[in-house]
């Protein structure tokens, strides 16, 4: 392993990050504080609860969920994208590092940027609600997890895309309707039956639940199924990028 | 081509490259690359140098060969093979938004080489860059993104530099410096590999001249040997009186005439150790011509290489 190399990607990734602290953190803030002020307190004060739960409460999790995997994707595919349209990717290419070492470097940075975003939007959220959290350690550990694995989708993103219009498209078209039809907002056993079994192909579903689970010790599918959930999807993405690695695929011709 | 060497640091072996397209860029090159040489790669555009450069570094795959870099394989052994390599590229991609000295220290990093803040400094001061290590790279001039290039390839000390059109863009003086600093590396041992356009570039720093064409390597000679092997000089001889008609004792030598009578050529090669010209001389002389005025005018690699691209077209 190149440990140098690996560190001098995140950090080089980093700095870019915070070179851009304006937008990389206040934006998180303000659009978060936003959802509190209109669905937190216009539309929730309407709700009351959602299985118990003060609808500005039970929101927040998934409010978190929204923008952690919309942060991962975004970071990890501008990141690896950048390097390609400007032509500095020749020298990723060129030096002693593995296909390995580039990703961790690129993920671990991207996932840290979204876990800290993450973070952050948590710590706005008790500014505004009253919220506990039934189990911290696996709230933390589905939070990292779907770092990790959104930065992994948004990697592979960032290699495919060949344009910035490209590089929005998915995030665009798939995870944000994802995200918002898999339960940010609402529980899914609110939805008619019929969208409920639809629901269910939606592997967003099980994030949320999961997560929403070690806030409020309560989940629409089981803790189980969540981590399985996220594990399939994590795998999926390794493999897709293992096999990326292996045929050079949009990295060399 | 240049034969069993023993100490070739690269070492191209039939390698192909035919792009995604069905393009052949490369058509089985072999090049053998000498430990401490300055070698220039001559080729029109689109000959297949950058291809070649590519290949050897790592940003694109051979479709057939084998490429060793100091007895690493290049594919099998990447990390060795790469970690003797620096690579300035053609194009100046750089990103815009960074700082020189981040860009460099970051090179360094990437190659796995300790933190070293003295040798960065060094390698910036001697490109003159020392002044701009806190502005961004946007904010610099074509040549000055040329040099930050040329640090951040230098600043993992490779052992093996590779230039691809160093001198595109720049001006004149800065192409001095940048030769100097490249004959400096040269002295401390570093290989160096340049691709130019520019024959002059070429016979000013080289130690040995390869010309590619078309995806071909169509030779390779020590700079001098070529120059002397190739270079025919040429004797022109200028006569007060036009001659109409070559006189019969003049046939055997290789003379033609010139400027409606009044002029001979007469070519040689600087390689025999007669060149015939005492006898020439004396021989004009026994035909009772007057001779005006002589003088001599070796050909230049330019000469040389555009009568081979053209050759082989
Ligand atoms: N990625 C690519 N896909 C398809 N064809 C390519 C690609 N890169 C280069 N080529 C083609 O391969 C040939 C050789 O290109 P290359 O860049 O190696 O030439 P070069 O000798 O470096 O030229 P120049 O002096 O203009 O830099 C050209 O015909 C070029 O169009
Ligand atoms: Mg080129």
């Amino acid at each position: 392993m190149n440990l140098i190399a690996i560190k001098a990607i995140y950090v080089y990734e980093m700095t870019r990050f915070f070179r851009t602290l304006l937008q990389s953190f206040i934006s998180p803030v303000i659009s978060t504080s936003l959802y509190f002020v209109v669905f937190g307190g216009a539309i929730g004060s309407r709700i009351e609860t959602v299985e118990g739960i003060s609808y500005g409460a039970f929101i927040v999790p998934g409010l978190i969920m929204l923008s952690v995997m919309t942060q991962s994707t975004a970071n990890a595919s501008f990141g690896i994208y950048f390097p390609k349209f400007i032509g500095t990717v020749y020298e990723l290419l060129s030096a002693p590092v593995s296909y390995v070492e580039i990703l961790i470097g690129y993920v671990g940075a991207a996932a840290t940027k979204a876990l800290l975003v993450g973070l952050i939007i948590l710590g706005t959220a008790f500014l505004f609600v009253d919220l506990q959290i039934a189990h911290p350690i696996a709230m933390m550990a589905f939070l990292v997890m779907t770092c990790f694995s959104f930065s992994l989708l948004g990697f592979i993103i960032g290699i495919w895309a060949r344009s910035f219009e490209q590089l929005q498209l998915i995030p665009l078209l798939v995870i944000t309707p994802l995200v918002f039809l898999g339960g940010s907002f609402y529980s899914v056993s609110m939805l008619p039956p019929i969208w409920q079994s639809i629901t269910m192909f939606n592997p967003v579903v099980y994030l949320i639940s999961g997560f929403r689970w070690a806030f409020f010790d309560s989940a629409e599918v089981s803790i189980g199924l969540s981590l399985f959930a996220i594990a399939l999807f994590t795998g999926v993405c390794i493999a897709i990028i293992g096999w990326i690695f292996k045929t050079g695929y949009r990295l060399k011709s | 081509m240049s034969g069993e060497r023993m100490s070739a640091i690269v070492s191209v072996k039939d390698v192909t490259k035919t792009y995604d397209g069905g393009f052949t860029a490369l058509k089985g090159v072999s090049l053998d690359i000498e430990q401490g040489e300055i070698l220039a790669l001559l080729g029109p555009n689109g000959a297949g140098k950058t291809t070649l450069i590519s290949v050897i570094c790592g940003m694109v795959n051979a479709t057939s060969g084998t490429v060793e870099v100091g007895g690493y394989d290049i594919v099998e052994k990447f990390r060795g093979a790469r970690s003797l390599i620096g690579l300035v590229p053609q194009e100046l991609s750089l990103e815009p938004f960074e700082t020189v000295l981040n860009s460099v220290k970051f090179s360094r990093g990437l190659f796995g080489k300790p933190r070293d803040d003295d040798y960065i400094e060094r390698t910036l001061r001697q490109l003159s860059l020392w002044d701009k290590k806190d502005a961004r790279v946007k904010e610099l001039s074509g040549g000055m993104k040329r040099r930050v290039l040329i640090a951040k390839a230098l600043s993992h000390e490779p052992r093996v530099l590779f230039l691809d059109e160093p001198s595109a863009g720049v001006d004149v003086e800065l192409r001095k410096d940048m030769w100097e600093i490249v004959r400096g590396l040269r002295e401390d041992g570093v290989t160096i590999i340049l691709t130019t356009h520019y024959i002059e570039e070429a016979e000013a720093i080289a130690d040995r001249v390869g010309v590619i064409n078309g995806g071909e390597i169509l030779l390779v000679k020590d700079k001098a040997e070529l120059m002397s092997q190739m270079g025919q000089k040429q004797l022109t001889i200028e006569l007060h009186q036009p001659v109409t008609q070559m006189p019969e004792a003049l046939s055997g030598y290789n003379l033609s005439i010139g400027n409606d009578g009044y002029c001979l050529e007469y070519s040689y090669d600087t390689r025999g150790d007669r060149t015939g010209i005492t006898s020439l001389l004396s021989d004009l002389a026994a035909q009772g011509l007057m001779l005006k005025d002589v003088s001599t005018s070796q050909s230049s690699l330019e000469d040389i290489f555009v009568g081979l691209v053209e050759g082989a077209a």
